[in-house]
């Protein structure tokens, strides 16, 4: 336990609450100013998972939704990268929760609608915690760019969305990442809630060639940036806490 | 001149409608990969405390619940102590802390069953009011919302409570306080626009 208090979040990098290009930020979005305070022990502390409560296929989208001896239809892939903080370093031991489309851009979910098939072999899920160094992976299936209902033709890019724990519960964070040369990606409303092309581009993962895995799959690198953490969280304590 | 090395926060990206896959698959009736989904118990029948129950719902700024909304907490034990990453000691064993929760999906209405947490101290060792921290994501909401819910019930503690103490406007801490209802249920709303929205943070 070496954590202390968080960086102040830059929330002019963040989309804003209120983005009316997304529409359905209108009625979701508070109006009033959010509070500040410095964080205490509810916000420095987190919940903590351990490597235990993993199964075997958890990061193996390809098949842990698969009947036996079979596998998700796609392309294939494998998504690496690192968990980090703003300081650079690596945050170890956070759970990474992924969810996706199939290849045809078809969720398996009750609300979706899209004609494209659902993949019997393929359910979106998956989740891995992250190494000593930060450093996380999993399989899976590139996932196909779907329509939604905002303007008359919105066209989601190809995305597989990340829900990341830090070791603090500021940290929470969840975001998605989009993939490297998808023309869908500057159309997309939900992108463009982002305020600038830079920050964007951090969502953007990279084709990483010595990564692929000859004749198998290809390979994408997405790094995340949790927020960063300043000295030791009780150096500084008065005696008796 | 040099440069300052650090890296930016990776940007928010809403969750989206289709959170539940991610993170509560087994809720939404993706069954066989995980046995079940993360944060559904946060107690044992032993954990410490007084059991109590947290019910609520999200409202949009036109006074529709969503139905899509996930809402997770965090908290101390009946003792005060974070379980996890806690410098102070170790917390009640039988005592999650975490909690996850999509809400049902035609009311939108979610229940936590947990204990009542203690009172924490902040950094210079006053103490906070017991609270539970809420985050809520949902699909139009872009960055994941912090807030905080008090009880109504801890009057003299309420008072004196730092967080609460910062609020300007202080006509706006109730939207902050779950009402109790008899049987250690409290009810907890949280409106994200209009007349009454809730406090949120910036933490
Ligand atoms: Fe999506």
């Amino acid at each position: 336990m070496s954590d202390g208090t968080f960086f102040t979040r830059d929330r002019g990098w963040h989309p804003p609450a209120f983005a009316p290009g997304y529409k359905t930020s209108v009625t979701r979005s508070p109006s009033r100013a959010l509070i500040s305070f410095p964080p205490t022990l509810s916000e420095q502390t987190g919940p903590v998972f351990g490597h235990d409560m993993l199964g075997e296929l958890d990061d193996d989208l390809l098949h842990n939704y698969a009947a036996p001896g079979e596998s998700a239809i796609g392309p294939r892939i494998i998504v690496y990268g690192r968990v980090l903080d703003e300081a650079g370093r690596g945050v170890p031991n956070v759970l990474v929760e992924v969810w996706q489309a199939n290849a045809g851009g078809r969720y398996r979910h009750k609300k979706e609608g899209y004609v494209a098939p659902l993949d019997p072999n393929f359910g979106g899920c998956g989740r891995c915690i992250s190494g000593e160094d930060g450093s996380y992976s999993f399989r899976t299936v590139l996932p196909g760019p779907y329509p939604w209902p905002n303007n008359g033709n919105d066209w989601r890019p190809a995305h597989i969305h990340f829900s990341v724990f830090g070791s603090g519960f500021a940290q929470r964070l969840i975001t998605q990442m989009y993939f490297e040369g998808d023309p869908l990606i500057w159309r997309c409303p939900i992108v463009n809630t982002i305020p600038s092309r830079e920050a964007v581009e951090q969502l953007i993962a990279p084709l990483d060639m010595n990564r692929t895995i000859p004749m198998d799959s290809r390979a994408y690198k997405f790094d995340i940036v949790l927020r960063g953490r300043r000295s030791t969280m009780f150096e500084n304590r008065p005696e008796g806490n | 001149m040099q440069r300052l090395d650090y890296l930016k926060e990776s940007p928010s990206q809403t969750a989206g409608p289709y959170v539940h896959i991610g993170c509560v698959p087994n809720f939404c009736g993706i069954s066989g990969v995980y046995p079940e989904d993360l944060g559904g118990v946060m107690r044992k029948p032993e954990a410490r405390g007084e059991h109590i129950t947290i019910t609520g719902c999200v409202w949009d700024g036109t006074g529709t619940p969503l139905r899509d909304a996930m809402v997770e907490i965090w908290q101390a034990d009946a003792d005060g102590i974070y379980p996890g990453n806690e410098p102070r000691g170790q917390a009640d064993p039988n005592f999650a802390g975490f909690g996850r929760n999509p809400g049902d999906q035609n009311t939108g209405e979610w229940t936590f069953e947990t204990v009542k947490p203690g009172r924490v101290p902040m950094p210079d060792g006053r103490l906070q009011a017991p609270h539970v921290t809420f985050w809520i994501v949902a699909r139009g909401i872009n960055i994941g919302l912090h807030t905080r819910m008090y009880f109504a019930d801890e009057e003299a503690a309420n008072a004196e409570d730092p967080i609460l103490g910062r609020i300007e406007h202080q006509n706006r801490v109730p939207t902050l306080l779950a009402e109790p209802q008899g049987q250690g249920a409290y009810r907890f709303d949280i409106r994200l626009q209009g007349e009454n929205e809730t406090v949120f943070f910036d933490v």
